[in-house]
């Protein structure tokens, strides 16, 4: 079972909490908006990535929890499939 | 502005023998006006039934429509060119009742298309669009066109009526207008104006074909792609093979602009090249700089090479391009590139819907540079700065409006080096002055916009 | 029975009513002025944001508790007879009755905000932020209740307190409505008029108010508690 790490791009308005609880995987770009780093969380990380969830103000960050690999993406990086 | 296939446009065949070769969509195209529903059907033929008796006889014809479709290769001609048969499937296999969306919103401002389509052909798209919608199981059909295509709305219309007073049992067709922007052609920009939200893209998941209008599983399809649909359930999936490449079969509507005796909208097979279509034009009134390939989230091929180009997305990979929504722009010698690029990248920042930070500040950051450059005025370390720009706006917005953009920025760099760094050394030059070739519409990204029904069938 | 009790000397409940009341203002200051150092994204190393922020939803909650020990010790305090239904709903008392009715709709407007907050996650966004903004409301109504009804409003800890407060409120306040100044300039000229009414008010309405002659009984004490009734003499003069 995978956990990763998802922002949403239109809810987040860059308050950086998330860059903070979990610096191992989300960094801030200039205009304080998160990186986020999309691979597998490692397991000791799933806690830390829950809690900066909770903690994000505009509920813009997601852990999100799958079993197959993620789906395809089409040209212009929309999900497909 | 001529509507035109690469053969003369001759009267069209009447009855119902397949196409041999182009024209396929364009048959019988009238010069003015629509063709009504009764030229319609003596050129193409009637609409193949794809309701028997019986549910069970329903479901079969539908599941064999989707494996035609599969088997003819049909790819969307929305821009994404995703497998039609694909999204068919997955819409079709959904629990609860489904919603047809047919997308003729045609945002991007160098395609006329869609907008030809509806203004020339509706019955062609609404028989695609009825199709499908038994072939997935859904009661509606929602078409959707630009509000600023007042020609388009009303001709639609006008053959949604003849249908309503032709009809047996069918799906309800309505007529929306959207809003005039960019992004508003956006699939779940559409779905989300459809649920009476603003025409800006949503996070997703869920997607449309999941959870789209009303919560409904929603197929939203091209224009275009349905044309073809409508054909294809009339001759067969072989048949459409008979034209295009093995991976991208079939014939497509390209438009074709700049300086041309003849611009407009062509239909050619996939993988046809583009000397031939110019040709077809009517040939090119000036020397180009090169060619802008599928949009504005497209890719620039330099004037030199354009001799060489074959129109599939295959060939044009090796460009580093794509046909997206068949858009070709030809950009004369006339104009400087430069210019042109700084001033599309700077519509383009405008056109964001503001509801992604890296797409706000990522796309005024690359336009603001751009546009230092054209004008001489060149910080240090510039092209470090727009490869980290780039590499921070794109994928990182809710749609593929800021990845197309740097898409654009990043090929115009990279085809017009020399242009770029001769304006970086001794600024504009006095071709930057001249009127835009590209097309640039006022297109206020904003709610405020006309919304209902137009037509009810 | 009351007028036992108030020949007895005040109780401990009032001594803790009026304290837990002046706690709870200040925690509720403190709790605004870091709601708005959260929103305004400030930090520094030794103060993450995440710091920040929740120290602004402890602090809020800790108002609360000092609020509801100040509704009980009220409650439980004879003299006034106040009761528990007077802490939601306003205006029913017979002690003060607008000026303790101020209190219950400060109570409402801050219990609103913080249930909201506790099932944000079930609220979304929008909602949750709508109902938030009356934490803003809430301050100068809970500070008129606190001059209007409390009995402390003449004495020096309780002015200067009052003052550091709104001191505190006015620099958040402009800080938070001043950024982004271009952007809902209705809202924020709005939000900028009514400091300003509110301090004139303030200034205006203090001296004749409660430190004005005779506030206990202008302000709806009831007769028979008041200073100089016969039945209710207190010896020190206090609680008047």
């Amino acid at each position: 079972m995978n956990h990763r790490a998802r922002v949403n791009p239109i809810a987040c308005e860059a308050h950086g909490m998330c860059a903070e609880l979990l610096p191992e995987r989300i960094t801030l770009d200039e205009w304080g908006y998160p990186i986020v780093d999309g691979t597998p969380l490692q397991d000791w990380q799933v806690a830390h990535a829950i809690r900066a969830a909770r903690a994000c103000p505009t509920f813009a960050l997601l852990v999100a929890r799958e079993r197959t690999p993620p789906p395809l993406r089409g040209r212009h990086g929309e999900r497909r499939g | 502005m001529s509507v035109n296939s690469t053969l003369t446009e001759s009267p069209a065949p009447t009855g119902q023998p397949a196409p041999a070769a182009l024209p396929r969509l364009l048959v019988g195209v009238p010069l003015r006006g629509a063709l009504s529903l009764e030229e319609h059907i003596a050129i193409h033929g009637p609409l193949p039934a794809t309701s028997g008796r019986g549910r069970r006889r329903a479901r079969e014809r539908a599941a064999l429509l989707i494996d035609e479709i599969e088997r003819s290769g049909l790819l969307g001609h929305g821009g994404a060119a995703f497998p039609t048969a694909t999204k068919m499937q997955a819409v079709a296999s959904a629990r609860r009742r489904a919603i047809v969306v047919v997308n003729a919103a045609e945002g991007e401002p160098a395609s006329r298309k869609d907008r030809t389509l509806l203004e020339r052909l509706p019955h062609l798209v609404l028989d695609g669009a009825i199709l499908v919608a038994g072939a997935v199981g859904a009661d509606e059909v929602i078409v959707c066109a630009c509000e600023s295509a007042k020609e388009g709305i009303e001709s639609m219309a006008r053959a949604i009526e003849e249908r309503a007073v032709a009809a047996e049992r069918a799906p309800r067709v309505h007529l929306n207008a959207v809003p005039n922007h960019y992004v508003a052609g956006q699939e779940s920009a559409m779905v989300n104006y459809l649920n009476g939200g603003p025409a800006k893209p949503t996070f997703t998941p869920p997607l449309p074909f999941e959870q789209g209008v009303r919560r409904r599983p929603t197929l939203v399809n091209n224009a275009e792609t349905l044309a073809h649909v409508a054909l294809i359930a009339r001759h067969g999936a072989s048949w459409f093979r008979q034209l295009g490449t093995p991976s991208q079969p079939g014939s497509a509507l390209v438009t074709l602009s700049g300086p041309l005796a003849d611009p407009g909208v062509y239909e050619i097979e996939h993988g046809a090249s583009l000397a031939s279509l110019i040709k077809a034009a009517g040939g090119s009134t000036a020397r180009t700089h090169g060619a802008l390939i599928g949009g504005y989230a497209g890719s620039w091929v330099a004037g030199e090479l354009l001799n060489g180009v074959a129109l599939s997305n295959e060939h044009l990979a090796a460009h580093g391009a794509s046909l997206g929504a068949g858009v070709v722009l030809l950009l004369s010698e006339r104009a400087c590139p430069v210019a042109e690029t700084a001033r599309i990248a700077r519509w383009l920042a405008g056109q964001s819907t503001r509801q992604c930070g890296p797409c706000v500040h990522g796309l005024d950051a690359l336009a603001t540079t751009i546009e230092e450059i054209a004008g001489g005025v060149v910080q240090a370390q510039a092209g470090q700065r727009i490869g980290r720009l780039a590499s921070l706006t794109a994928g990182r917005g809710a749609c593929g409006h800021p990845d197309g953009a740097v898409n654009l920025i990043l090929s115009a760099l990279e085809t017009f080096e020399a242009e770029f760094a001769e304006h970086a050394r001794h600024g504009p030059c006095d071709r930057c002055a001249r009127p835009p070739e590209l097309p640039m519409p006022a297109r206020p990204v904003s709610q405020e916009s006309t919304r209902g029904m137009l037509a009810r069938r | 029975m009351s007028a036992q009790l108030a020949t007895a000397g005040p109780s401990a409940y009032w001594y803790l009513t009026r304290s837990t009341g002046a706690v709870a203002l200040l925690l509720l200051t403190l709790a605004i002025v870091l709601g708005v150092i959260d929103v305004r994204r400030w930090s520094s190393s030794r103060l993450p944001r995440f710091v920040i922020d929740s120290l602004h939803r402890n602090v809020s909650l800790l108002a609360l508790v000092f609020l509801v020990l100040h509704i009980l010790t009220s409650v439980l305090d004879g003299f006034a007879s106040i009761s528990l239904v007077d802490a939601f709903v306003p205006f029913v008392g017979s002690y003060r009755p607008f000026w303790l009715g101020l209190g219950a709709v400060a109570f409402d407007l801050i219990l609103a905000v913080i249930v909201t907050s506790l099932l944000r996650a079930r609220l979304g966004f929008a909602t949750w932020r709508a109902v938030h903004w009356l934490t803003y409301a809430s301050w100068p109504i809970a500070l008129l209740h606190g001059l209007g009804t409390g009995s402390d409003a003449s004495s020096t800890w309780l002015l200067v307190l009052s003052v550091v407060c709104m001191v505190a409120m006015l620099a958040a306040v402009l800080t938070r409505v001043i950024a982004g100044w271009r952007a809902n300039v209705a809202v924020r000229g709005t939000a900028l008029g009514s400091v300003g009414v509110f301090s004139l008010f303030i200034a205006l309405w203090l001296p004749n108010g409660p430190l004005g002659s005779e506030w206990a009984r202008r302000s709806g004490t009831p007769t028979a508690l008041l200073p100089h009734h016969p039945a209710t003499a207190k010896p020190n003069g206090s609680g008047g």
